[in-house]
């Protein structure tokens, strides 16, 4: 079993708030777009994907509903609700927060 | 977690916990749509339907693992899981029924005995009056004499005093218990009821359901209102439930009352041992006190009382301010005031009612039925941990297929629960049953049994619930602890306990045994020292002779008598009764020794005996008529008793005791010399043996006697020496009284051995319990010891079939078995030596002349132990000495 390293772990669940808060997806299609988007770098394996959005779903940050999928299979359908959105514009903060920081960190010269 | 996300979390939350099979399939159907779409997409990429499909399931990780922690991801899942675990440990106990049951049973018994000994406390000592308004500040008050230990009662207008003065009470009101013969139709028998202040019923937050309670005025005057309030059971029983009670008339110790109220049904007034009957206001007091005192004398005391303090006021403070009040009235009112204050109790404590005498029995019972949960406890834990042994396949497969160890920790502590609800549900159904039970242990009066109700009420409860959490704890935690060694490989491993090693695991189960061999252990030695020291108690002469001496009494004031007319009748009673053939002399005392009634007590001095400043020398004293010290079987040392002669008109006499004689003549004869008694002077005319006055636990103490006559009161007991049988001499004395006036009721006889009987009762019942409970620790102990070794004897069966092979014989099997049993006992015995030196000292209270370390006690103690522990491993030592060898290492 793979463990995301740490840093993903803290951003993954602020990753898939934003990629539902473009459109509602199936789990499916949110691993594709988090490939796409991260170009592969961040390496989220499918396996830390599933737990993470049944996490969210708990939280009451998405909901979840089955739905016919494109290729007219039934198909559960990720989306955000009130209080993920909400979610989501906190954790973007933070994040932009503590992420210029930590580049104003890095890139002190060196005397 | 903010409200509003609460709400959003909600419908998921629902779904998990009561569709948790639909929401499994619908998370499977997920996993393997993502699955599918992963292989569709290798295919495209040019992979064979094989290879697409593995690599598929890589890129995933283990699916199983996923399923697993998508679970604990739903919402941390702590009820889901709760609720699966609990269908998971149901299914498990009923697969193990006997398991269970031996395991709820142990636990039964022992939340079982804790529910009943709470119902007791709560329902004797902390909140002993049904119906009474806010009992926790209620306060039992009394008062206190210097040079005297203890209360004494109170007068009536120093009461009245308090009342008006305490500014921290919010009410004060007396309650002091009577009696009455009672006829309605043509049935007699006797009513106990209390004389009250006016505000009873207003102080005490109870409202009559029939009629009214008393006014303001009516406990005011001398006899003036004759008018009474029922309790519900008596007008239930006695008047049918008559609707038109109310105004009507009935003779309650002669005199006509008028009933004008029916208490509540569950009000049983406020005094701890009897329920209460009927209730009268203290205007009556001269009618129902044999003392007949008089209301506005104060230094006629009778009155016991309670006090509600104000909230927020502290016993402390309000003792204070009691104090400061009591010593006004001294200073106001020297002559009778002097040296006398007031003072308040908590309930559990009241000194004038069966509170104070039940005390230190359920203080140890509390003690002691916490023992008995622990060794209870240990049995189960003993029993849950063999089977952990069973289960230890079961638990690695969970462990392998991604239970995490707290998950499985939480499934031992909800099979825990189970087991420990289970117990304390049906432990409180048996303290439901046995909550009335301590009266029975109780001797009765008059054929009437004591009032001693358990209460079960939410405090009752609340404590239940807590201990079987805490059972819970204790029974889950060993298993639990075996948890931690397990490894995936576990299943593999073979485990081998041999009876003699006995080493890793063996150690927990052993230690269990040691723990509830040392508490029984305990428990034994405490239930030997009480039944030594009730030994004692009965077989220790009381001074007086018990066995041919009877006592009892004839209803001279609830007749109505005055005391020309008792004084007439007392005599003519006594020359009948002394004619009559079997009856070598009968004789009246105001109190008969160990008996309800309380001594009249004086400050006293003495000629020639100069006590020092601090010193107010008092004394209790007896009055009594001649003959008495002959009938009583008293030694008289010198000079004479008191005979008809000495009557009021006669110069005033005093008999002493030789603790006396010790403490105020320095041993000298006394006859002739002085005493003042009451602020008059007696003279000394003889010395008698010291003998026990008020309890068989007291000390020797100085003690004296004046003649009945000079000292009158005209309800006296009557003491008969006889050889007859008790029934006859009953028989013949109605008929000597009837003879007399057929009026009169004749009160209970009994011997006056019946009376020391009835006056060591709590010790009885500290005996009669502590021997029950040890008898039952003992036995789980016996099965504990028994269950251990039967585990390692068949746990060891090849050990055993090696040995035999190379040749030991049945016997070397048997002692081998036996003597590993006894050493789990001897290690048991040390901690039990050692807990019980420390101890039985809490036994004190209840012990007479045997030393709470007594070496014959503990000797036999330790006696009893061995017996059991050698029993207990006699039937696994002999399965050992039948391993068949051939068999075993065929195996």
């Amino acid at each position: 079993m793979s463990k995301p390293s740490d840093l993903v772990q803290g951003t993954l669940d602020m990753l898939i708030l934003k990629i539902l808060a473009l459109e509602p997806l199936n789990g499916w299609a949110i691993s594709q777009r988090l490939k796409q988007i991260s170009s592969n770098v961040l390496g989220v394996s499918d396996g830390s994907l599933y737990p993470a959005l049944h996490k969210l779903q708990h939280r009451g940050w998405i909901r979840a509903e089955w739905k016919p999928s494109e290729n007219n299979r039934r198909a559960k359908f990720y989306s955000l609700t009130r209080v993920g959105r909400q979610q989501l514009e906190k954790e973007t903060a933070n994040w932009n927060r503590v992420s210029a920081a930590i580049s104003g960190i890095v890139q002190l010269k060196e005397a | 977690m903010d409200i509003q996300q609460w709400l959003y979390s909600m419908p998921a939350r629902f779904r998990s916990l009561f569709h948790s099979n639909q929401v499994d399939q619908e998370m499977k159907e997920e996993l393997r749509e993502h699955l599918d779409q992963q292989i569709k997409e290798n295919i495209a990429r040019g992979m064979s339907a094989e290879e697409a499909r593995r690599m598929a399931v890589r890129a995933m990780g283990g699916i199983t693992q996923i399923e697993q922690q998508c679970r604990d991801a739903r919402g941390g899942n702590l009820l889901e899981d709760f609720v699966q675990d609990l269908r998971y440990g149901f299914r498990q106990l009923l697969r193990n029924p006997g398991f269970s049951v031996l395991a709820i049973l142990c636990l039964t018994l022992g939340t079982g005995a804790n529910a009943v000994v709470f119902s007791w406390v709560e329902g004797i000592l902390f909140r002993p009056y049904p119906l009474v308004a806010h009992q926790e500040r209620l306060f039992a008050l009394a008062g206190t004499a210097r040079g005297e230990t203890g209360a004494t009662e109170l007068s009536w207008s120093d009461f009245q005093d308090l009342r008006r003065s305490c500014t921290m009470c919010e009410d004060a009101f007396v309650s002091k218990i009577t009696g009455s013969t009672l006829s309605v139709g043509d049935h007699a028998e006797t009513a106990r009821g209390s004389i009250v202040s006016a505000n009873y019923f207003n102080a005490i937050g109870v409202r009559p359901v029939l009629g009214r309670g008393f006014d303001t005025s009516e406990d005011l005057g001398s006899d003036s209102h004759p008018v009474v309030v029922i309790s519900y059971d008596l007008w239930r029983d006695r008047y049918k439930s008559d609707p038109n009670i109310i105004g009507r008339m009935q003779r309650f110790n002669n005199v006509p009352h008028t009933i004008i109220g029916v208490a509540p049904r569950g009000f049983y007034g406020t005094f701890v041992g009897w329920a209460m009957q009927f209730w009268v206001p203290a205007s009556m007091e001269e009618t129902f006190e044999s003392g007949g005192y008089k209301l506005e004398s104060r230094d006629e005391r009778w009155i016991e009382a309670y006090v509600r303090l104000k909230p927020g006021v502290t016993r402390k403070q309000a003792q204070q301010e009691l104090s400061a009040i009591g010593a006004r009235l001294a200073t106001d009112y020297p002559a009778t005031n002097r040296g006398r204050n007031f003072a308040i109790w908590t309930l559990w404590e009241t000194p004038f009612n069966n509170a104070r005498t039940l005390l230190p029995t359920l203080e140890v019972m509390v003690a002691v039925v916490a023992f008995v949960l622990l060794i209870a406890c240990a049995n189960v834990a003993n029993l849950l941990l063999v089977r952990s042994f069973t289960r230890r396949h079961e638990m690695s497969i969970r462990l392998a297929i991604g239970a995490s160890r707290v998950r499985l920790l939480k499934q031992l502590l909800t099979e825990g629960l189970i087991l420990a609800a289970l117990g304390t549900t049906s432990g409180l159904v048996v303290a439901y049953w046995c909550r009335h039970a301590l009266a029975l242990l109780l001797p009765r009066r008059s054929g009437v049994a004591m009032y001693l109700p358990g209460q079960i009420d939410a405090r009752v409860m609340a404590l239940s619930v807590g201990l079987c959490l805490l059972v819970t704890l204790i029974v889950g935690f060993f298993p639990a602890l075996h948890t931690r060694k397990l490894d995936l490989a576990g299943p593999l491993k073979a485990e081998s306990a041999g009876v003699v090693g006995a080493r890793g695991r063996a150690w927990v189960r052993s230690g269990l045994v040691v723990f509830q061999v040392s508490l029984s252990f305990v428990l034994l030695v405490g239930a030997a020292l009480l039944l030594e020291s009730l030994e004692k108690i009965r077989t220790t002469s009381p001074g007086f002779t018990t066995t041919s001496v009877v006592t009892t009494g004839v209803s001279l004031v609830a007749a109505g008598y005055d005391e020309q007319r008792a004084k007439t009748f007392q005599d003519e009673l006594i020359d009948r009764l002394s004619a009559l053939p079997g009856v070598e002399s009968a004789a009246f005392a105001r109190v008969t020794p160990l008996g309800y009634g309380t001594y009249s007590s004086t400050p006293i001095a003495v000629d020639g005996y100069q006590p020092s400043l601090e010193e107010q020398p008092a004394l209790e004293y007896n009055q009594v008529g001649p003959s008495y010290f002959s009938t009583m079987g008293i030694p008289l040392f010198s000079g004479r008793e008191f005979t008809r002669a000495d009557d009021e008109n006669a110069p005033l006499v005093a008999i002493v005791n030789r603790t006396m004689v010790a403490r105020y003549w320095k041993g000298e004869d006394p006859l002739g010399r002085r005493l003042q008694v009451k602020g008059r002077w007696v003279r000394i005319v003889g010395v008698v043996a010291d003998s026990k006055y008020e309890s068989m636990r007291e000390a020797t103490k100085p003690f004296f006697y004046v003649p009945l006559r000079q000292d009158f009161v005209r309800g006296p007991a009557l003491n008969i020496r006889t050889h007859l049988p008790l029934p006859a001499v009953s028989a013949t004395l109605v008929r000597e009284v009837h003879a007399l006036d057929a009026n009169l009721a004749v009160y209970e006889m009994i011997t006056l051995q019946e009376q020391v009987n009835r006056s060591t009762s709590p010790q009885l019942v500290a005996v009669t319990l502590v021997s029950i409970l040890g008898g039952l620790a003992l036995l789980l102990a016996g099965v504990g010891l028994y269950g251990v070794m039967s585990y390692a004897v068949a746990q060891s069966t090849k050990e055993l079939g090696l040995r035999m092979a190379l040749g030991a014989g049945a016997a070397n099997l048997l002692r081998l078995v036996i003597s590993r049993g006894l050493r789990l006992t001897a290690g048991g015995l040390v901690f039990g030596f050692m807990a019980a030196l420390a101890l039985t000292k809490l036994l004190a209270k209840l012990l007479y002349s045997v030393s709470p370390h007594d070496p014959m006690v503990f000797a036999s103690a330790l006696a009893v132990m061995t017996i059991t522990a050698t029993s207990a491993c006699l039937l696994p030592a002999w399965r050992a000495s039948r391993t068949d060898p051939a068999r075993v290492l065929r195996d």
